[in-house]
């Protein structure tokens, strides 16, 4: 029986949020130039918050996009049936810009790969950021965050599971022990 | 479970599920044609050979844009300078080409029946792009997200079928797929140019444009096709245009503003007149848009099914 332990209420999630977004403007030194994509789908509604909390204690607008990085895999030719593809939406050029990709979990790095590489197929950011809620360690490639709510070691057999209101009712970031 | 299995021969043997996979998959690919870099890497390393037995601009062109964006290596093999011309069949030269090393075959064929004939004896993909009177599948599919981007769903809807029907693929593919998707379907047309037992399809036999008109919500206008007409089935075309013609004076009388499709090419003053071709309710241009869509979302699908191959295939492969 894989056991289940909470690793963030909804209340740690506001406050390592409210950190992370802190830290993104000091990171690139204001808020010029940023925006902030969602890789789908959990890392959108994460990214949506965090430029909710930029805007609060900036006063300014913060853009926002969202990448599905489904057709960029680099395992799909050894995937089975092909997984459903998500939106994706970025406003106007990447050029120049301070671009953050935001997501709920870092573990292989291979995701983050793929979102590189399709950042480059829409222009050329002065700078990217990489702004996880979770690293749990595991990485299979060079790839590191610039911004983690929480680090943890984990087992390969391990899931870490988030939760957000806007998809499944609650906030939540729970770590599910494998055998 | 792959979601749709090896090949694409037909909308008749695809669940309303299937179907409804292909469209949503279609969504997120039409971004794709939008973007600066018209292209992502899903299908990189994948060959695909598009073998067009029948002269195609539109649908030949439309695959391969498609396979293109998708970042596949496309080989284009038309019958005319081919060894077809020789007189090679259809399985030598399909087993030639798959002796090469490819993973998918696109093909376009005179004769009912090639597609799912060629795909029963190959282990690649094949994609129906049209077999002589039987299935155009993925114009099918163009077609009905075409009318879901117009109308939100499919379910309720109701389209006329008009014109050449007895010798249209397209009009067989678009049955199968509004049926499926819980729309009402009606077909219009001479006598001479409707298959016999067309009910059986479920759909309504309409004898006179103007019927159609007042009834749909979609008017589907297929292309009178002249090239497979040996025989006398309308008197003349100026006579087809004044009796089924789609036109703005007809249209003008409907109840409400209806909603034009045509697969192309269209012939201008005989089956659909300018007026209406080039009018605000056309979706005509976005049909081929969509087309690009739709055929990305049926090469991204097949390439992920299992490459298990029917079992005619097996027992001559050996």
């Amino acid at each position: 029986m894989p056991s289940r332990s909470l690793l963030l209420d909804e209340r740690a999630i506001a406050r390592t949020l409210q950190r992370m977004a802190s830290q993104v403007v000091e990171q690139n030194r204001g808020t010029e130039g940023l925006l902030l994509v969602g890789i789908q789908r959990r890392g959108v509604e994460l990214a949506e918050r965090i430029a909710r909390l930029i805007e609060t204690a900036e006063g300014v607008d913060i853009p926002r996009g969202k990448l599905d990085i489904t057709l960029y895999r680099d395992d799909l030719q050894a995937v089975g049936a092909r997984p459903v593809v998500g939106e994706t939406r970025l406003p106007g050029s990447l050029d120049d810009r301070t671009v953050v990709i935001v997501d709920d979990v870092l573990y292989t790095g291979r995701t983050v790969r793929a979102a590189l590489d399709e950042f480059a197929d829409f222009g050329r950011p002065r700078r990217i950021l990489l702004c996880v809620l979770v690293d749990r360690g595991g990485r299979e490639l060079p790839i590191h965050p610039d911004i983690a709510g929480l680090t943890i070691t984990t087992r390969p057999g391990d899931r870490v599971d988030v939760s957000v209101s806007e998809l499944d009712g609650r906030d939540a970031v729970e770590l599910a022990r494998g055998d | 479970m792959p979601a749709l299995g090896k090949d694409l021969i037909g909308l008749e043997t695809l669940t309303a599920d299937q179907i409804r996979l292909i469209l949503d998959t279609a969504e997120p690919f039409k971004e794709v044609s939008e973007r600066a870099i018209k292209k992502v890497p899903a299908l990189r390393g994948k060959t695909i050979v598009n073998l067009f037995f029948e002269a195609s601009t539109r649908t030949r062109i439309s695959f391969e844009f498609a396979e293109k964006r998708l970042s596949a290596d496309t080989v284009n093999v038309a019958s005319a300078g081919s060894s077809v011309s020789k007189g090679e069949t259809l399985v030598d030269t399909a087993r030639n080409l798959e002796a090469m090393r490819i993973d998918m075959v696109v093909i376009r064929h005179g004769s009912s029946g090639a597609a799912q004939f060629l795909g029963e004896r190959i282990a690649s993909n094949v994609i129906n792009a049209g077999d002589g009177k039987h299935e155009h599948p993925t114009q099918g599919l163009l077609d009905l997200l075409t009318l879901r981007d117009r109308f939100g769903s499919i379910a309720g809807l109701k389209v006329a079928i008009c014109g050449d029907i007895l010798h249209s693929r397209v009009a067989r593919s678009n049955i199968w797929g509004l049926t499926k998707l819980g729309a009402e379907v009606a077909v219009c047309g001479p006598p001479s140019l409707l298959p016999r037992h067309v009910e059986e399809l479920g759909v309504t036999v309409l004898p006179r444009i103007e019927d159609a008109i007042a009834w749909a919500d979609a008017l589907n206008i297929l292309r009178l096709q002249l090239e497979r007409m040996q025989a006398g089935f309308i008197p003349s075309l100026r006579e087809y245009n004044r009796v089924f013609g789609v036109t703005r004076d007809r249209l003008a009388r409907a109840p409400k503003d209806l909603v034009i499709l045509h697969p192309g090419p269209m012939n201008r003053g005989v089956e659909i007149d300018s007026d209406v071709a080039d009018g605000p309710f056309s979706v005509i241009l976005p049909q081929v848009t969509n087309g690009v869509a739709v055929r990305m979302a049926v090469l991204y699908l097949l390439a992920g099914g299992t490459t298990a191959v029917s079992a005619a295939a097996r027992g001559e492969a050996t």
